[in-house]
């Protein structure tokens, strides 16, 4: 019998490594605890969103069925389905970050990038995540992530500083 | 306080459910026990055979000692437990639940097709409130098309995941998902898709709300217009029990009813919707007669009589062995009994009902009748079970649960097949083989058993000596020679191959060697009712034997007769070659054909059609492969002047003055053979005889297993399943990369296949799942109506 093109095949090699180091951390019959790692791996390799076919190649790849990795995928708050920017700034609205002035931060970057949260800039530069939850860093409030690091004690001014500074 | 039956002491705790001791097993949930007592625990989530998901919590109790309402279905019994089910806490609890639910449930119960039979709709009654405190906008979700024969309003869902579990723990693929979080989940297949499981129309059933109802009867009627009558599934040998809902006589749909011995809860799509056909355009409504070409609608006397005078006249001018009976592995026993009676009666010996068959070497030597040879419900408790031959979940989807269920408990479930069939479990071994290399396969198992030979016959010891076992046969053997509870189960395929007789001598010595009981899955609706009422050319009615042996069903149409009496046959699509059966009824001077349907091409080939009713509209028994007989009453009102099949051949049977159809009513008939038979253990066991030599096999063959929705008329005309993917597959020819590169095809073109004069044109799909040398081409389908032999030599060509 031939050798059919898989759906896995989508994953590059880097990708398969990132997801290999996690399996190893798994019984070998629970390789569908890696999934959420995998799917980072592929968001990662994807410029940060997981098309449908790229949750075909991790199902194929962890031998699950696509439609348990399109629950996961759309569960979690940080695999995101859809192009988004090469830089991914999440402002937290939770209460903590909300009291100390968060509210302040988000319209100050509204104004400044011209988009609305869940939006990304025109030149594809930033994208504005919808509706961050608490990240627990509350003690540095008002707070955000940008590509996943924590910048705490936010002021317009440092905010302007760090949008500034991405490619 | 008395031991409750069924609770071994030592696994029993004492607990008290609302101040009334009672026992129960240790481990058991609450619910569990509350549904034994019959004390009524409201629920969405919980089934009794799926998972506990405890996510609608609709199933609060209140506990002694527990300051909080507790969920029955997740909560275990413990000794000294006190349960309330209707205190204060509970029904607050119950309430408050129901409250939430509801802020998003539309109130839409008039246009719900569920209104009527809604478990919402039923205990919002119990436990909603008169008024909604909510006044925000309710969530809406789109629908999903999941295909043709479930429709979805989704916006009714209320995420209790029944459908979710029962897919993926009793249908083995989780084909929906829960996507989404919070106030975002839906449920559907995230991307457009039509559900593929033959057990799919289950999640109707599973669905406590409207939002999965049954896509051809929706609209239809109202639950309280119905009325329920039980009866038996007429395809396949399981026998699954049915509820049929008439609506003033006429059948609007199809329930399973629970029977834990064969179908449990559930019932395989083509059960539950093959009712479609029972209204299709083809159904005949009159009896009818050909004169001079043209078709003229007659009275049953007219039609009788001219039926009696054509078989006559053959009979006058040629002899009773120019007449061949086919009758179909569908029809009920008493009409069996009667058709061969009939046949008998004017001394025609050709007859039978093994229709798709074609290797008849060992029938003399043949048992009473092939036989599961254990009970449906003993298949899930088996250590090891060898499938040869078979694709239980297609063929018979509720033997393919049972054995699912078995490999997921533990058991190693091994195949030998011509198609690497997709299974939803792991198996332990497999052996994918050309139909034509079955043999040598067999043959490598049982010689991994020292002693096997044995007894055998000379052409089942000569292809032991000759096998080669490696390392899969020999983990076979194992397994079976190891296992405490082991079965080797003969499918269709199997029987339809050109070898049988030797697949089933190698089959019964691997049993013999390895302690395993022989089972066989029969043909049709009633195959095994077929040889209890001898419709057989070489047995009678319970075994007896027959003066002059006749033809088989195969050398009745390969050596054309002059004249065919065919019963619920279309000959196209049930015979093993169809070319061959269409050539053969062509060129007969008389077709008489009686049946529920007449095609076109029907119409072509007979002379005379008399109508009968489908399992609906008449009463009688089918026999499934454990050999337990169903009886059950006619339903629906008949079609037009079509009769029950068993008073048509009782007057035929007066009509040629034969003695002995004085019957009044079926059960008389069934219980005739009945006493005949006395009581009978069932059991494959066969003494040795001749089995069917050794064939040389060179260049391409044909896989030719029968299409899930093409076995038998009923099916074929109902319109939801043959829109499902399986009929589409079916419709294909499908073959590996590496042979379509070798043919010059690709996934989609067009090719003629050919088998000697007969040829069909489809199109290609590319399925690793199929062999070298050979070619997947399903049976039974429109597409394969026009060509040959099921197994044997095939050709292929671009066109």
């Amino acid at each position: 019998m031939g050798t059919a093109a898989r759906k896995s095949d989508l994953l590059t090699a880097e990708t398969r490594a990132h997801i290999d180091a996690w399996l190893e951390k798994f019984p070998a019959e629970q390789k569908q605890s890696a999934v959420l790692a995998a799917l980072q791996a592929a968001q990662e390799q994807n410029g940060g969103w997981v098309s449908r076919e790229l949750m075909d190649a991790v199902a194929d790849y962890l031998g699950m069925l696509s439609v348990q990795v399109y629950e996961v995928g759309t569960f979690y708050s940080m695999i995101e389905l859809e192009p988004v920017g090469r830089n991914m700034v999440a402002l937290c609205t939770n209460l903590s970050c909300m009291l100390c002035g968060a509210e302040t931060i988000v319209a100050h970057v509204e104004k400044k990038l011209g988009i609305k949260l869940g939006e990304t800039t025109a030149d594809g530069r930033i994208t504005l995540k919808l509706e961050e939850e608490c990240l627990a860093a509350c003690a540095g409030g008002p707070m955000m992530t940008v590509n996943g690091h924590y910048e705490e004690n936010l002021t317009p001014e440092k905010v302007d500083a760090i949008l500034d500074g991405l490619e | 306080m008395s031991a409750r039956p069924g609770i071994p002491a030592d696994d029993a705790v004492n607990i008290e459910i609302n101040g009334q001791p009672c026992q129960a097993r240790k481990g058991a949930m609450i619910i569990e026990v509350t549904d034994d007592l019959g004390i009524s625990v409201p629920r969405f989530c919980y089934h009794k055979k799926l998972s506990v998901a405890a996510n609608c919590r609709m199933c609060m109790v209140e506990v002694e000692k527990v300051p909080k309402p507790l969920p029955a279905c997740a909560t275990p019994v413990a000794e000294g437990m006190k349960i309330f089910t209707k205190s204060d806490i509970a029904t607050g609890g119950q309430k408050a639940v129901m409250e939430f639910l509801l802020i998003n449930h539309p109130l839409d119960c008039p246009i719900c097709d569920q209104g009527g039979e809604c478990e919402l709709q039923d205990l919002a009654l119990g436990y909603g409130r008169d008024i909604s405190r909510f006044a925000e906008k309710k969530r809406v979700v789109e629908d999903k098309f999941i295909g043709s024969l479930i429709a979805t309003d989704m916006t009714r869902c209320i995420h209790c995941t029944r459908c979710i579990r029962m897919l993926r723990e009793v249908a083995g693929k989780m084909e929906l998902g829960a996507t989404g979080r919070g106030e975002n989940m839906k449920i559907g297949t995230y991307i457009e898709k039509s559900l593929e499981s033959e057990l799919s129309g289950n999640v109707i059933d599973v669905c406590p709300v409207g939002a999965l109802t049954s896509k051809p009867f929706r609209f239809k009627a109202r639950a309280w217009e119905l009325q329920q009558s039980p009866t038996v599934a007429p395809h396949d040998c399981v026998g699954s029990n049915l509820f049929v809902h008439t609506r003033r006589g006429e059948v609007m749909r199809v329930v399973p009813r629970e029977n834990e011995e064969i179908n449990e809860v559930w019932l395989s799509d083509r059960d539950r919707f093959s009712y479609e056909g029972l209204s299709s355009e083809d159904r005949l409504t009159t009896p009818m007669v050909k004169v001079d070409g043209q078709w003229q609608t007659v009275d049953w006397e007219t039609a009788l009589q001219t039926a009696a005078e054509g078989i006559r006249a053959v009979i006058d001018a040629h002899g009773a062995d120019q007449m061949g009976v086919l009758v179909s592995p569908d029809a009920t026993l008493e009409e069996m009994l009667l058709t061969q009676a009939v046949a008998r009666g004017v001394g025609i010996n050709n007859i039978d009902h093994r229709l798709r068959q074609v290797d008849f070497t060992d029938q003399d030597t043949a048992p009473l009748c092939p036989t599961l040879g254990q009970s449906v419900e003993a298949l899930e408790s088996v250590d090891a079970v060898l499938v040869i031959g078979s694709n239980p979940r297609k063929d018979q989807p509720i033997i393919g649960h049972r054995l699912r269920k078995a490999a997921v408990a533990g058991a190693q479930v091994m195949f030998v097949n011509p198609i690497d069939y997709e299974f939803l479990f792991d198996v332990h071994a497999k052996a994918v083989v050309p139909p034509s290399q079955m043999v040598a396969s067999l043959a490598a198992i049982a010689a991994c058993f020292p002693e096997a030979a044995g007894s055998s016959a000379d052409a089942v010891k000569a292809a032991i000596s000759a096998a080669n076992p490696d390392d899969t046969h020999r983990a076979m053997a194992k397994a079976l020679k190891d296992a405490g509870k082991a079965t080797v189960l003969l499918g269709n395929v199997a029987t339809a191959h050109p070898r049988f007789s030797v697949i089933k001598a190698l089959a019964a010595v691997i049993a013999g060697a390895s302690g395993a009981v022989l089972s066989v899955l029969t043909d049709g609706g009633n195959g095994v009712g077929g040889w209890l009422a001898g419709v057989l050319p070489h047995r009678g009615p319970a075994g007896t034997a027959v003066s002059t042996s006749g033809l088989d069903a195969q050398a009745m149409l390969a050596a054309p007769r002059k004249g065919y009496l065919l019963f619920g046959v279309e000959p196209a699509h049930d015979c093993e070659n169809p070319a061959q059966a269409t050539q053969a009824l062509a060129a007969a001077d008389i077709v008489v054909s009686i049946g529920a349907f007449a095609s076109d091409a029907m119409k072509e080939q007979a002379d005379v059609l008399l109508p009968t009713g489908p399992f609906t509209e008449t009463s009688g028994t089918f026999v499934n492969a454990e050999g337990r007989w169903q009886s059950f009453s006619g339903i629906a009102t008949p079609t037009g002047d079509s009769r029950p099949g068993w008073k048509v051949m009782r007057v035929l049977g007066n009509q040629f003055g034969l003695d002995g159809f004085e019957q009044q009513s079926s059960e008389e008939i069934r219980d005739a053979l009945q006493q005949q038979l006395g009581t009978v253990a069932l059991d494959n066991s066969q003494a040795v005889g001749a089995v069917a030599g050794a064939a040389v096999f060179e260049g391409l063959e044909r896989i030719g297993d029968v299409a899930i929705n093409a076995v038998d008329a009923l099916v074929r005309r109902a319109p939801a399943l043959q829109a499902t993917p399986d009929t589409a597959a079916a419709e294909l020819v499908r073959l590996n990369a590496d042979q379509a590169e070798k043919f010059g095809v690709r996934d989609g073109y067009t090719v003629t296949v050919r088998q000697g004069d007969a040829s069909a044109t489809m199109d290609v799909e590319i399925c690793e799942r199929v062999p070298d040398g050979c070619l997947w081409i399903q049976t039974g389908t429109q597409a394969a109506a026009s060509l040959g032999a099921a197994f044997g030599p095939i050709g292929i060509e671009r066109v």
